[in-house]
């Protein structure tokens, strides 16, 4: 909030408002509930502890691309599921759809054949295609049919995952083409940077600029604040949402294919908590299940967090089942922070 | 002041299941006038208003914009003629801050379709100077964090941004203390001198007198009387909202009818 006080207040109660807002928002309070500086510091402050106690082990380029390979598929899921939590939505049934779409494309680069980039380009398409597919269906249900975002993802986490298995006979798919696995899969460009790593970065990158500079993200922002007002404004609210979780679905494709990718089957058990997984990363990100509040970069730091965090505990030796402790905790801190917030802003 | 009207309903019927909410009205604001709408509660009159803005489609009756008939079907249709709405519930969106809200669904945007944030908050700052709004310290605020009064101007300041013709403000001083009502109220009449016709719903016959250049009044869905606000006085006016004679029956039970 950047207040203009060398002016001259021109009304006695706007010195009184004044006054009473500095009494109730003490500056540590606004740095926590400000942004996503806290979460970054966080973040920071884990690779700084973890750097010292096991400099050698914790601070190396491999070992900061284990970290960021990890994390890279969680990342492509949790940037749509930024924007669905934005509208004050929810989306599970994403891991379902990351294995569906997975295991279609699969089933498609094996029936076209071949090991060429033609062959490639067909499944990143059809997986694109079933998770903006299920997507559609989530959004239409939740928008039109008014049935409540909870439920119908529910009902599509089981579907999705249903005929997946029905596809496959529960067997995982393993024949995925070579040139997928040695490029996107575990390629790296300049020997360095994985290109898991690149794509999940690039699709954050292109997805904050959507969702903080353009009306598409405006828009997001106004209808998780207050749906009516966005309908007042003229803006086509059921369409919007019908779009929000059609662009979830198609993250969750783009993340199977990239699954598909880097372990070169289709993981089908692999994903039952995903959905979990990305939101608890968004929400520790800073973004409200209440809608109307989240940014895309605190997003990416709630991905690292659990991931650092993971890495960091095998390395020094303490057992990594305290992971799911620490991000337990850290996932009810930032909602704790969360309601703060919304509380110093509502008391008026 | 021009007499003939900008905006004209002519016998506007809108049910609500069995709840007639409006039946067969006719309203009319000329440019220039401040037209106050009075009725008791439920009356009606914020159903009017929302079928001007398009929100709800009337069941019958044709609205005339500068004596044409014209459609609204959504709040895009009204603002595209000039017609803008301050709500009785307001519609902010408390998250966003006073520039988002008041540009909400009209963004500008640069060449690469990015918002163009500058731009906008400088004519949200303009447009709260020219309207004298001066206790808002920063449109960078989220309006969560703003009085009644300061909500009350950043929904005004947003209805006449927009080079509008016809301002529409259901009951802008119902949560207000008295210097905040002063403040609105003095914007009503700046609405007014500059031009615009103005449409103010009110329960508060001393407002209505202070401001107003007519009366329009609403019973039980219906228009019962009108009166130029010069030539009338406040127990005229209450005896209209009260008992005010319904002159057309609709199909309804009677009983609600009958005084
Ligand atoms: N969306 C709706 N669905 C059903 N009935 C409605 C709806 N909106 C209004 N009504 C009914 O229509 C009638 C008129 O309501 P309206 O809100 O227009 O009154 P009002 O004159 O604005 O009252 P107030 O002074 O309390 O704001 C009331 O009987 C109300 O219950
Ligand atoms: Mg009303």
């Amino acid at each position: 909030m950047s207040s203009t006080t060398e002016q001259e207040p021109e009304h006695g109660d706007v010195l009184v408002a004044q006054v009473e807002e500095q009494l109730r928002a003490p500056a540590w309070t606004r740095l926590l509930t400000g942004s996503s500086t806290f979460i970054g510091l966080i973040l920071v402050g884990l690779i700084v502890v973890f750097s010292i106690l096991s400099y050698t082990n914790f601070v190396s380029a491999s070992n900061a691309r284990n970290v960021a390979t990890d994390a890279a598929v969680l990342l492509v899921v949790a940037v749509g599921m930024t924007f669905v939590i934005v509208t004050a939505g929810i989306d599970l049934s994403v891991g379902s759809v990351l294995v569906f779409a997975g295991v279609v494309a699969a089933r498609a680069m094996h029936a076209v054949g071949g090991n060429s980039w033609g062959t490639i380009i067909v499944g990143l398409l059809v997986a694109l295609g079933c998770g903006l597919g299920w997507g559609v269906i989530n959004g239409f249900l939740i928008s039109k049919a008014k049935v409540p975002a909870l439920i119908v993802t529910l009902g599509t986490f089981g579907m999705a995952l249903g005929f997946a298995l029905l596809i496959t006979g529960g067997v995982d798919e393993r024949s995925v083409p070579f040139k997928l696995v040695d490029t996107i899969g575990t390629g790296r460009v300049g020997n360095q940077v994985p290109y898991l790593v690149i794509i999940a970065f690039a699709v954050a990158a292109v997805f904050a600029v959507l969702l903080h500079a353009t009306r598409f993200g405006r828009y997001t922002f106004a209808i998780g604040s207050n749906e009516e007002a966005a309908r007042r404004a003229g803006i086509r609210v059921d369409r919007h949402l019908i779009k929000v979780y059609a662009l979830m679905g198609m993250l969750s494709g783009l993340a199977g294919f990239l699954s598909l990718a880097r372990f070169s089957t289709t993981t089908i058990g692999g994903h039952s908590t995903d959905n979990l997984q990305a939101i608890a990363a968004v929400v520790i990100g800073g973004t409200s299940l209440f809608g109307g509040v989240g940014t895309l970069l605190g997003t990416i730091f709630g991905v690292f967090i659990p991931a650092v965090l993971q890495n960091g505990f095998v390395i020094v030796g303490v057992q990594p089942f305290w992971q799911q402790v620490a991000v337990g905790a850290v996932l009810i801190l930032a909602v704790y922070l969360d309601q703060l917030r919304r509380r110093s802003e509502y008391q008026r | 002041m021009n007499d003939s009207p900008i905006l004209e309903l002519r016998g506007v019927s809108k049910a609500f299941g069995a709840v007639q909410a409006l039946y067969e009205v006719d309203f009319h604001v000329a440019a220039g006038e401040v037209m106050a709408l009075v009725g008791d509660n439920g009356a009606g009159k914020s159903t009017l208003i929302k079928c001007i803005a398009g929100i709800y489609s009337s069941d019958s009756g044709e609205i005339l914009y500068n004596g044409e008939p014209v459609s609204i079907h959504g709040p895009k249709d009204a603002a595209k003629l000039g017609i803008e709405v301050v709500y009785q519930d307001l519609a902010l969106a408390d998250n966003l801050d006073v520039v988002q809200n008041m540009f909400l669904g009209r963004e500008e945007t640069t060449s690469l379709r990015r918002l163009d944030e500058v731009d906008m908050e400088r004519r949200a700052k303009e447009t709260l100077q020219t309207l004298s709004v001066t206790t808002i310290r920063s449109v960078r605020q989220t309006v969560a964090g703003l009085s009644g009064g300061q909500r009350q101007s950043v929904a005004v300041a947003k209805a006449v941004m927009w080079n509008s013709k016809v301002v529409i403000l259901d009951e802008p001083t119902a949560a207000l203390g008295v210097a905040q009502t002063r403040q609105v109220l003095d914007l009503v009449r700046r609405l007014g001198e500059q031009g615009l016709a103005v449409v103010l719903v009110s329960h508060n016959l001393h407002d209505v007198f202070e401001v107003s250049d007519s009366v329009t009044v609403l019973r039980l869905g219906q228009n019962v009387a009108e009166f130029k606000t010069k030539e009338t006085n406040q127990t005229e006016v209450v005896e209209a909202i009260t008992a005010g004679k319904l002159s057309k029956i609709p199909g309804q039970p009677a009983a609600e009818v009958v005084v």
